[in-house]
């Protein structure tokens, strides 16, 4: 395959950027987009360019660290990370504009790579349970109803992409924060910090500068691991609940 | 960490909702729903029109004396009045504000522009300021009737008469309609999900009922002027 891109290309966070066009050759269908953009990196080394940055790490979907906003679409056509997305997602001769999430929350660290940190303040203001280190305890001693698990589990598979920040026309986290929140708000093991927890990371959402939600659903729709709109919805309902029950 | 302890004490419920954006949220489906029941009953009291002045005006002076003799005359449409303005205010407040903050969130577009959302969701803004003007507009004409040009008190029917046998006004005020069948189609929905009611199993329930609401709503509050206009009613 032979593809034109159009890549933002911005040398660091107070320079200005702009899109800047490549050719690229030689393209298999069964490359990833990464593997891809690899192709065009090693063009670039040879000319003596630099390489475009961008971020990766496990390329199997599974860890969150690759991004890109291609043609429009965070992630790509395709609902799956760019790591997994494959360039037979595309047709022989197309232009690809390939961009950074946007977020005033995500600024642009060079090219492609943008600064995500403000997901994992998120995390520290209340993403965890607070419990003693040691011995694994008895896998049996907390009985968890299964429609709970499962609404836990649905919430647990998100990977902190950012997608869903990248996608939203409001650069809100709500659906992050919403799957964070849910994930250990349903579950036993959760419930002593279940009102500080929605409280304290919805307080740490707004701080980081990210807007509020307009129900768009734009994330969900963006989403590669398929956390539903109603993650927002019942984080709402917690929100209220906690800011009630913490009223002293 | 295990050791910590939250010492610090909470701010107000009231409080905590008004300064994250999930409760200022909610502030605006809540004065949003108020604003919603009130049109419901607003539209039907309108459409007593199609029974002649006297009917009108009658329910007009009925309105005036309702809850008497526990409330002094007039006193329950004065609660309304202020219930209402305190629903309009904080939502158009809350509705200011957030828009700013979203706004100020996301700073660069994409250079790849994607169509997005649904029309009603995109017009939430703009529909909400269309909103805004009519009802200050409104106000001036039949309910103060500075603008009106019989404004004869007391006799709702003739003024509204007066007002909406010119094109430009009826097609004005059907336009303000438009964009309220459009944001109460976003806006019963979108609250649905800020008051935490929503769910899958329920989402086709609530996106019908929303389309229900501005589709009776439109139609209920623009057959009056059109019956005015056509002549249908005089
Ligand atoms: C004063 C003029 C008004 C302004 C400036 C305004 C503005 C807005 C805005 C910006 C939103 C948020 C849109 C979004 O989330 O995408 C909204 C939501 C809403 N509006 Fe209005 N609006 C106005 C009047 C009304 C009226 C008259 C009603 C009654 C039918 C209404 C009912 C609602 C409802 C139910 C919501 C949904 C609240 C939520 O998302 O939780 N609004 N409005
Ligand atoms: S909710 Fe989905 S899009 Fe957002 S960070 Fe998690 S996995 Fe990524
Ligand atoms: S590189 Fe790990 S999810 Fe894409």
């Amino acid at each position: 395959m032979k593809l034109t891109l159009r890549v933002w290309r911005q040398r660091d966070a107070d320079a200005d950027g702009g899109m800047t066009t490549y050719d690229v050759d030689g393209i298999s269908p069964d490359m990833s987009f990464l593997e891809m953009l690899d192709t065009l990196n090693e063009e670039l080394i040879l000319k003596g360019d630099d390489p475009v940055a961008f971020d990766h790490d496990c390329r199997e979907g599974i860890c969150g660290a690759c991004s890109l906003v291609i043609n429009g679409e965070a992630h790509g056509p395709e609902r799956t990370t760019t790591c997994q997305l494959h360039m037979r997602s595309f047709r022989d001769g197309d232009t690809i504009d390939v961009e950074p999430w946007r977020a005033a929350a995500f600024p642009v660290v060079r090219d492609l790579v943008v600064d995500r940190s403000a997901f994992d303040r998120i995390i520290q203001s209340g993403g965890y349970i607070t419990a003693p280190t040691g011995a694994a305890p008895e896998a049996h001693a907390t009985p968890v109803p299964k429609p709970d698990a499962d609404t836990a589990f649905e919430h647990a598979e998100c990977i902190g992409c950012g997608a869903c920040v990248a996608a939203c026309p409001n650069g809100s986290a709500m659906l992050f924060t919403s799957a964070k929140v849910n994930h250990l708000n349903v579950l036993p093991q959760g419930a002593p910090e279940r009102e500080a927890r929605v409280l304290d990371m919805v307080g740490r959402m707004d701080d980081e500068g990210f807007g509020g939600c307009t129900l768009a659903g734009e994330c969900a729709t963006a989403c590669p691991k398929g956390i539903p709109l109603f993650s927002i919805t019942r984080m709402n309902r917690e929100y209220v609940r906690a800011a009630r029950k913490s009223r002293r | 960490m295990a050791l910590d302890t939250r010492t610090e004490r909470r701010p107000s419920f009231a409080g905590l909702l008004w300064h994250s954006t999930v409760g200022k949220k909610t502030a605006m489906a809540v004065s949003g729903v108020v604003m919603l029941l009130y049109l419901v009953a607003h539209m039907m009291g309108n459409l007593k029109i199609f029974f002649g002045p006297d009917e009108l005006n009658g329910y007009g002076h009925w309105l005036r004396t309702v809850g008497e003799p526990f409330l002094h005359h007039e006193w329950f449409l004065w609660i309304a009045r202020v219930v209402l303005l305190a629903a309009v205010l904080t939502h158009a407040v809350a509705a200011f504000q957030l828009s700013r903050r979203d706004i100020k969130a996301r700073p660069s577009k994409y250079v790849h522009k994607k169509a997005r959302t649904s029309y009603a969701t995109r017009t939430m803004r703009w529909g909400g300021v269309i909103l805004a003007l009519f009802i200050v507009w409104h106000i001036l004409d039949l309910t103060t009737l500075t603008v009106n040009p019989r404004a004869e008190a007391g006799h709702p029917y003739q003024n509204l008469i007066a007002s909406f046998d010119r094109w430009p006004v009826t097609t004005l005020y059907i336009v303000a309609m438009l964009a309220l069948g459009l944001h109460v189609r976003h806006g019963f929905w979108s609250a649905a999900q800020t008051l935490g009611v929503g769910s899958a199993a329920r989402d086709r329930v609530l996106k019908t009922v929303a389309n229900l609401l501005a589709l009776v709503l439109t139609a209920g509050f623009v057959a009056v002027p059109v019956a005015v206009v056509t002549g249908a009613v005089s």
